[in-house]
């Protein structure tokens, strides 16, 4: 049986980016996903901000985790080459009514320790923002927020780590743990059992599942908590900002914002579901994602929409780690005093984009808390050098780019204006993309108007070609999803 | 033998007339619904002898592509469609294929060939620049 | 590697090789056009037609009922007998309204190129799933009609074995009927509309031959299946297309194809600035297929969505034939005015330019004046930089008197070859500055 030092469970933002931080040190480590490709659960559909942190319960561990996250953000873009841009987030209020809502909010942002709230008045607001609907009577401006690419952030994350020593398994599935007595020493997989001195849970919406097998707190639950989103044709809609609308409760509300690829997203609504598997949209999702958008941005048109998508959060119940506040939703991120070689993380919901350096940086304080030497790696290379993206060069780069790599003069996805050589470079880099959606994720291909439709046969023929299996096996998003049955002729 | 009554759409003109046809042992009896001479006639052949024109593919070994586009020289009997593309479906042609070769000559006895459609070059062949 | 054999300016510049473009490249060549090209993004010409295996093309036209194929084979022969360049496996990447193209290709490279004139017949491309937002999940297995289309018939690939189609298009019965020829199963067909959206023939020969049940005003409400299409729910809808509740019925199923509408591919037309008419989906154009942009030209899918192929050859020929007319204009217009010189002893010349054509009505005239005296005889010369082409014997010449030369008719052969005209005072032995 394979020994290692340290095992992560789930290649989601969060267990990428804790192989990523942990992979400094002289630590062998596993990181197993149980799909095809990293980031495919919760990290999978998101609204993809960089959260000032005004937003979570003052004291909470999100607060904590969410406001120590935003600040290692450009150092973290920077060193894994992530599209990052620290704009700024608008809360905006609509009719002077909701105004009050707005102190309330700042004065939560300064309590959590962020900085650079502004508050603007609706002049200010709609000379930024033309779009915006005209009964905006001011915005909270949170000057530290911004967008990012979860998907790049994960992939970068994830190679940085197998650049440093890390491995990968994929379409590997955590069954159970191997005890000695109460310390774990080991997990059981569907391909075979691994020998570890340290387990770390980051499997997302299965978290409840996994700490439970370690009779880890029996009481917390998992509840996946679906948002639907509506994706706009980039041609048609240009939102400038990231625009929340003032939040309720239980969430964040629905927001308007424009993304890292230039595409305006509106989403996410909030409804409870059961199966953590059940990503579907739904008619009543939708509508009511609809409704909620046109209230900051009036004028949207439906004509416009070239996608829909939902994601699910991965909502628990745990009680805060602060004694002194009241609030049943926060981040586990512990060492459970009942079993030994296990680091606990669950209900890694929003803020998790933001706070995932953060939380890596904290479960290495855990480890060393707990006694693990640390010794660093001389050779530790922080840097996830950048692949050439061919719409974003110049007309010189591009020209000097096909020159080195044919490749690269042959546009696979017209929409996005991605190339051949590209996709090649994602099938061979250090985390490969083996399926459509990987591709999809890291080049943005069939993300356009088409919506692969044109670039689909090509995409299929070229990861053919280069893992050298038949087209019939080639998948859209792991074992059971093939593109294509069988040959035309080949008629049982 | 019993007389048997069925709705038929004409498609000789794009109107399509929904043809009230009776039928007796494949003869036509009466035909109502049609506005003009070509219904009674459509109707006629369909009950008859319905044929259609078929177009589909045949696999190419070596070639640009692994299957060409082929079409019937001529309408073939409706009941014999399924087997023409059963016949075409084990022939394995070599590139190069030239548009209007013979797949198959004089289908079932019927005097109707299956034609390449297209030419299909060998595979490898670089890509078009310049003329010709 | 790269071909030098690539020119930098094309008479007529045709993006697309479908049955508009070919059409348009054809009939610029037939109208005068020295220099056709045409760049096509795939890595053979024809366009849509090389998936459109079924026949009913050319009825007009040709007389005859021809697959798609072979309809475009007689004008990719054509094409070709012509002379007719041509870049395949090259995309445009884009067009300015000055006709400059930028366009990339695997065994071209990076290419600047300039038409004078330019037929945009990109085409169309098929409504999505998300844009008509159907719920449910997103697994593999729907596609839209077309691109099954490409992979059944061309990629040589079944999609799936058991069928829903979504839209009574033409295109959705046509593959209903080419699956079932290549052995898959079609469950249904479901169509939105209380009619029919496609062709009554196709209808017959695709559906009712097939015994492939129709639904008139249903839809999909649902996809099922996480990984790969597993069933799909589809419901009958009221005049507002709302569903009934009540008559959800599940079909199982491994693929549902889409063939809910054709948008005009109108990328490139946006940046070279070519207005678009919001009810097409395609460039606003004249009776020429003239866009709003002069020498830019559009032909086929591109405009609008056609029903028969035969109409797309006759744009496509319209707007061939206007592109060759203004490609031949600017070169006319360019090529007609030759420059006047000033040689030696020649301050300045007016007109500066002379149209060559003029000759061809009448002698013309043009005025000089010297830099310095000459008070004998000399000889005015007028030269094409070689060659003579006319001279006058003047008493004197002085700075304050303008000179006149006649360029007489007969030189109109000689002025329409020539790159300049050369005035000039012939030196003589008495000239200061010899």
């Amino acid at each position: 049986m394979k020994k290692y030092d340290v095992i992560i469970i789930g290649a989601g933002i969060i267990g990428c980016m804790v192989a990523r931080f942990l992979s400094r040190y002289k630590l062998d480590i596993l990181l197993i996903e149980k799909e095809a490709d990293v980031c495919m659960g919760a990290t999978a559909a998101n609204t993809a901000i960089i959260h000032a942190g005004y937003d979570p319960v003052p004291g909470s561990l999100k607060a904590e985790m969410n406001v120590k996250g935003n600040r290692m953000w450009d150092t973290l873009a920077g060193e894994l080459n992530i599209p990052f841009e620290r704009r700024g987030d608008y809360v905006v209020a609509i009719g002077e009514e909701e105004l009050p809502k707005l102190e309330d909010l700042i004065k939560q942002g300064i309590q959590n320790g962020v900085p650079g709230l502004v508050f603007l008045s609706g002049d200010e607001v709609r000379r930024r923002e033309p779009n915006i609907n005209p009964k905006v009577s001011g915005a909270l401006w949170a000057s530290t927020g911004g967008i990012a690419d979860p998907f790049a952030a994960a992939v970068a994350a994830a190679e940085n780590a197998v650049m440093n020593g890390v491995t990968i398994m994929f379409e590997t599935a955590f069954q159970d743990f191997i005890m000695d007595g109460n310390k774990i020493v080991g997990i059981r997989t569907n391909r075979g059992d691994f020998a570890s001195r340290w387990v770390i849970n980051a499997a997302g919406l299965y978290s409840d599942d996994v700490m439970h097998k370690a009779g880890v707190r029996p009481e917390f639950k998992i509840t996946p908590r679906k948002g639907e989103y509506y994706v706009f044709d980039r041609a048609e809609i240009t939102i400038n900002n990231v625009l929340f609308p003032v939040p309720t409760p239980i969430t964040k509300g629905i927001l308007v914002t424009t993304t890292m690829h230039g595409n305006t997203i509106i989403g996410p609504n909030a409804q409870d579901i059961q199966d953590k598997e059940d990503r579907s949209v739904t008619r009543e999702g939708l509508e009511e994602v609809w409704k909620g958008a046109l209230k900051l941005v009036p004028k949207l048109e439906l004509r416009h929409v070239i996608a829909v998508f939902a994601g699910l959060r991965a909502g628990g119940n745990a009680p805060s780690p602060n004694p002194n506040i009241k609030y049943n939703h926060d981040y586990i991120i512990e060492i459970p005093s009942n079993v030994r070689g296990f680091v606990n993380l669950g209900g890694i919901e929003s803020p998790g984009l933001v706070s995932s350096p953060a939380i890596a940086e904290r479960v290495i304080e855990l480890l060393k808390d707990a006694g693990e030497k640390l010794e660093e790696k001389k050779d530790w290379d922080p840097i996830r050098p950048a692949r050439p993206r061919f719409r974003d060069l110049s007309k010189e780069e591009q020209k000097i780019l096909i020159q080195n790599d044919p490749r690269y003069g042959r546009i696979v996805c017209r929409c996005e204006s991605v190339t051949e050589g590209e996709i090649v470079a994602e099938i061979h880099a250090p985390v490969p993309a083996r399926t459509y959606d990987a591709i999809k994720r890291r080049t943005w291909l069939g993300t356009g108007r088409c919506q692969g439709g044109f670039d689909t046969p090509r995409v299929l023929e070229i990861l053919s070609r280069e893992l050298g299996i038949p087209p019939t096996q080639i998948t859209k998003k792991g074992p059971g999803s093939e593109f294509l049955k069988r040959r035309t002729k080949d008629v049982a | 033998m019993p007389e048997i009554r069925t709705k038929i759409i004409c498609i000789t003109c794009p109107v399509g007339c929904t043809l009230d046809v009776t039928y007796e042992d494949q003869k036509v009896i009466k035909v109502e619904g049609n506005q003009c001479r070509k219904g009674i006639d459509y109707a006629q052949s369909e009950i008859k002898d319905p044929r259609r024109m078929v177009t589909t593919t045949v696999k190419v070994i070596g070639g640009l592509h692994p299957l060409v586009p082929v079409y019937t020289s001529a309408p073939i009997p409706k009941p014999l469609i399924f087997e023409l593309v059963k016949r075409l479906r084990e022939i394995e042609l070599q590139a190069p294929v030239k548009v209007g070769q013979v797949i198959l000559k004089d289908f079932m006895g019927t005097g109707v060939d299956v034609l390449a459609a297209r030419d299909m070059p060998q595979a490898g062949q670089k890509a078009q620049t310049g003329s010709g | 590697m790269w071909p030098e054999k690539i020119k930098p300016i094309y008479d007529v510049i045709v993006i697309g090789s479908g049955p508009g473009g070919l059409a348009a490249a054809i009939a610029a060549k037939k109208n005068g056009a020295e220099d056709v090209l045409i760049i096509e993004r795939d890595i053979e010409l024809g366009g849509i037609l090389v998936q459109c295996i079924h026949n009913g093309f050319g009825v007009e036209i040709f007389k005859e009922d021809l697959p798609g194929p072979l309809y475009a084979h007689r004008f990719i022969q054509e094409a070709r007998s012509l002379g007719i360049e041509v870049l395949s496996d090259t995309m445009v990447l884009d067009l300015t309204p000055l006709r400059k193209i930028n366009a990339i290709g695997k065994h071209v490279g990076f290419l600047e190129l300039e038409g004078r004139a330019i037929v945009l017949a990109m085409g169309c491309r098929e409504r999505t799933r998300a844009q008509i937002r159907i719920p449910g999940t997103r697994p593999a297995g729907v596609y839209t009609a077309g691109t099954a289309q490409r992979f059944v018939n061309v990629e040589g690939y079944m999609p799936g074995e058991r069928f829903v189609i979504l839209g009574s298009g033409d295109i959705g019965m046509i593959m209903a009927r080419r699956l079932t020829l290549e052995g898959a199963k079609v469950e249904r067909v479901l169509e939105i509309m209380p009619f029919l959206t496609g062709l009554t023939r196709n209808y017959v020969q695709c559906l009712l031959d097939y015994n492939i049940p129709l639904e008139l005003r249903h839809t999909v409400s649902r996809i099922m299946g996480n990984y790969r299409v597993e069933a799909v729910e589809a419901v009958e809808v009221d005049e507002k297309w709302n569903p009934i509740p009540g008559t959800e019925e599940v079909i199982p199923c491994d693929t549902l194809l889409l063939s809910v509408g054709l948008i005009p591919e109108n990328e490139l037309s946006r940046k070279a600035g070519v207005v678009l008419d919001p009810n097409t989906g395609g460039p606003v154009v004249d009776e020429g297929m003239q866009t709003s942009v002069p020498g830019i030209f559009a032909a086929g899918n591109v405009v609008h969505v056609y029903d028969l192929v035969d109409w797309v050859t006759e744009a496509g020929f319209v707007a061939g034939k206007s592109a060759a007319r203004y490609a031949l204009e600017i070169k006319k217009a360019v090529r007609r005015k030759v420059r006047l010189v000033s040689g030696n002893n020649v301050r300045y010349i007016v007109p500066q330019y002379l149209d060559s054509e003029s000759l061809a009505e009448s002698d013309q005239s043009i005025q000089f004046r010297v830099v310095r005296p000459v008070e004998e005889k000399v000889w005015v010369e007028v030269t094409d930089g070689e060659h003579l082409i006319t001279r006058k014997l003047e008493r004197y010449v002085r700075p304050g008197e303008i000179v006149t030369v006649k360029i007489p008719q007969k030189a109109y052969d000689a002025v329409q070859k020539a790159d300049k005209l050369v005035v000039s005072v012939a030196k003589s032995q008495g000239d200061q500055n010899a």
